[in-house]
């Protein structure tokens, strides 16, 4: 009988635990047994919690000023967001990423997909996925999980199986049908990406109440009744990998704009050339998405697979003075991030801008705090995006300044333990 | 720094290509004035500059930096103010000076293993802390490097 060798399209999804409330964690370990909350800019409201503060049903998203008395009941840890750290951090851990697996496509803040399509043939992809868990945690002291499937559909709800339940002790492979059959007969259909609350409503009333009814829903009328993503996604839940790395839309909460270079950068007029570049495609989907960002991080590193020169790799955040899809505004920033991570010398494989702390931009103009974004810089951008949507890249600006000095409310902020030299952690 | 257009052309992305200019990169070792007709003769010999993160720091992405505090150390030669860069990807082994959380203190000792677990200070003044189940005990990362800077 002839063997047929076929490749199987396999994707892992790294997501770490509880990021936020991680990271506040790891250089307090005074905090390892105690409820911990992180609130969202202006100490508005709760946006991460770790797994004991969960336990106490501290609802996600709850407004902290109306939270603070079984917080202070329970004596729950309160932190301000902390960018510089959670950025640090999260550039660590895609970095470490990538030296296990040689394609990783950064999804989010916390998350990355890795391919492994073919590492079966040669290691057994639990034991990968443990290996994956054990080497963050060792080197991060960040706890993950990791999904394993031959879909990326599949491996988010591997990933979401993995955290839910702690007999996989958090890595879940479901390259096998049978069970994957299991989990998804146990999973709600709003757990399965992509499917919001309102698109599980309209499922729901089609008796389509778990990820296994989806599955076995037929894709021409899900495609006819709903849209072709969703039919792709019925295809992706039968282990069908219709989706590749790097080719989904980006999280509403962060705009990425990265690239490996087809040829290393070594000059730095290059390396601006391309952030600038970056820039202003991150700004105009921040724009698409009628957002704005308050984060921005740039980051720029060496290749990893080359054997002749040493690894080199950095990113710097800072946040701006308020929030802003302003490309000017960006595009300075990130002028001054490079020149903080800058170094001549390495032959730079790939750079990227992160864009992230997005608001609405209609939800802003009614806050109290923060300056809206002036009208003309609004109507300037909105000229801009449609001229370069005629003819790419037909426009361009001088920088320019920026004013304002107002400064948000960071009551609970913790140090920058890993980016300033005077907030290093303190040890005796 | 060199004003960079905002909106670099889409078709014609000049980082793709090979490098234009060198603006911007450090003088190398070597640099010479070269006469006129005869080539330098250490032009075979550029290296770059010698960089410090490549000789202390193996392990970018598991190295932390702290700051020592107080006089437990002195023996070790760290003092207070002292930078230590902390190597996470290293396993701690017997006579490591480590960063350790002891319930829920972080501090830098000498991690023994023999005859038994314990944390010794380099400093006869400060007693050493044997590591039974008593102690919520966990090691944070391995202290690689001490910088000690004499003007600051």
């Amino acid at each position: 009988m002839p063997v047929t060798l076929t490749t199987k399209r396999c994707f892992a999804l790294v997501d770490c635990n509880n990021f936020y409330a991680s990271c506040e964690r790891l250089f307090r370990p005074d905090l390892k047994q105690k409820p911990l909350v992180v609130l969202s800019n202006n100490d508005g409201c709760i946006i991460a919690r770790c797994a004991l503060a969960k336990q106490l049903s501290i609802p996600m998203g709850a407004p902290f000023h109306q939270m603070k008395a079984l917080l202070k009941q329970h004596q729950v840890a309160v932190f301000s967001s902390n960018y510089a750290l959670y950025g640090d951090l999260s550039n660590r851990v895609m970095q470490t990423l990538e030296q296990l697996a040689p394609k990783v496509e950064i999804y989010s803040i916390d998350e990355a997909f890795l391919e492994l399509s073919g590492l079966d043939f040669c290691q057994n992809l639990t034991d990968f996925g443990q290996q994956v868990r054990s080497t963050i945690y060792q080197q991060l002291g960040l706890p993950v999980c990791v999904g394993i499937a031959p879909s990326k559909t599949l491996a988010k709800l591997a990933n979401y199986a993995a955290k839910k339940y702690p007999q996989f002790e958090g890595v879940l492979d479901l390259t096998e049908p049978h069970k994957r059959l299991h989990i998804l007969a146990r999973t709600p259909v709003q757990e399965v990406w992509g499917v919001g609350r309102k698109l599980a409503e309209r499922l729901q009333a089609m008796n389509i109440d778990t990820a296994l009814q989806l599955a076995r829903a037929c894709p021409q009328q899900i495609r006819k009744k709903f849209s072709v993503v969703l039919a792709r996604t019925v295809n992706e839940l039968n282990g069908i990998a219709c989706l590749t790395l790097d080719e989904v839309q980006e999280p509403k909460q962060q705009i990425i704009s990265s690239r490996s270079f087809g040829q290393r950068v070594k000059a730095k007029a290059e390396m601006q050339q391309a952030i600038t570049l970056y820039i202003s495609r991150a700004a105009e989907k921040l724009r698409a998405q009628h957002s704005l960002a308050r984060q921005l991080s740039v980051f720029i590193r060496s290749s990893r697979f080359e054997q002749k020169s040493r690894f080199f790799g950095d990113q710097a955040s800072l946040e701006l003075e308020s929030p802003s899809n302003d490309s000017r505004v960006l595009q300075q920033a990130a002028m001054q991030l490079l020149d903080r991570i800058w170094r001549d010398g390495p032959a730079y494989a790939k750079a990227g801008v992160v864009l992230s702390d997005l608001c609405a931009v209609q939800g802003l103009q009614n806050s109290l705090f923060t300056p809206p974004p002036s009208e003309r810089s609004q109507r300037l951008m909105a000229t801009i995006d449609q001229l370069n949507q005629k003819h790419r890249g037909s426009v361009f600006i001088a920088r320019q300044g920026r004013d304002g000095n107002w400064q948000m409310q960071q009551q609970f902020l913790s140090p920058a333990y890993t980016t300033r030299w005077d907030q290093l952690p303190e040890v005796c | 720094m060199a004003a960079t257009p905002l909106f670099a052309s889409e078709q014609r992305p000049e980082w793709l290509g090979a490098p234009t200019t060198d603006a911007g990169r450090a003088l190398p070792m070597f640099l010479n004035t070269v006469a006129a007709g005869f080539p330098s003769p250490a032009q075979d010999y550029l290296e770059s500059s010698l960089d410090l993160h490549e000789l202390l720091i193996k392990h970018p992405t598991a190295t932390f930096f702290v700051r020592a505090r107080g006089d437990s150390m002195r023996g070790a030669a760290i003092f207070d103010g002292d930078i230590l860069l902390v190597d996470r990807a290293l396993q701690a082994q017997h006579q490591d000076i480590v960063i350790a959380s002891v319930n829920g203190d972080m501090t830098v000792k000498r991690l023994l293993l023999k005859p038994e677990p314990m944390l010794q200070a380099a400093n006869p003044k400060y007693p050493s802390i044997r590591l039974d189940d008593s102690l919520d005990f966990e090691v944070f990362g391995v202290v690689s490097s001490v910088i000690h800077q004499l003007k600051r």
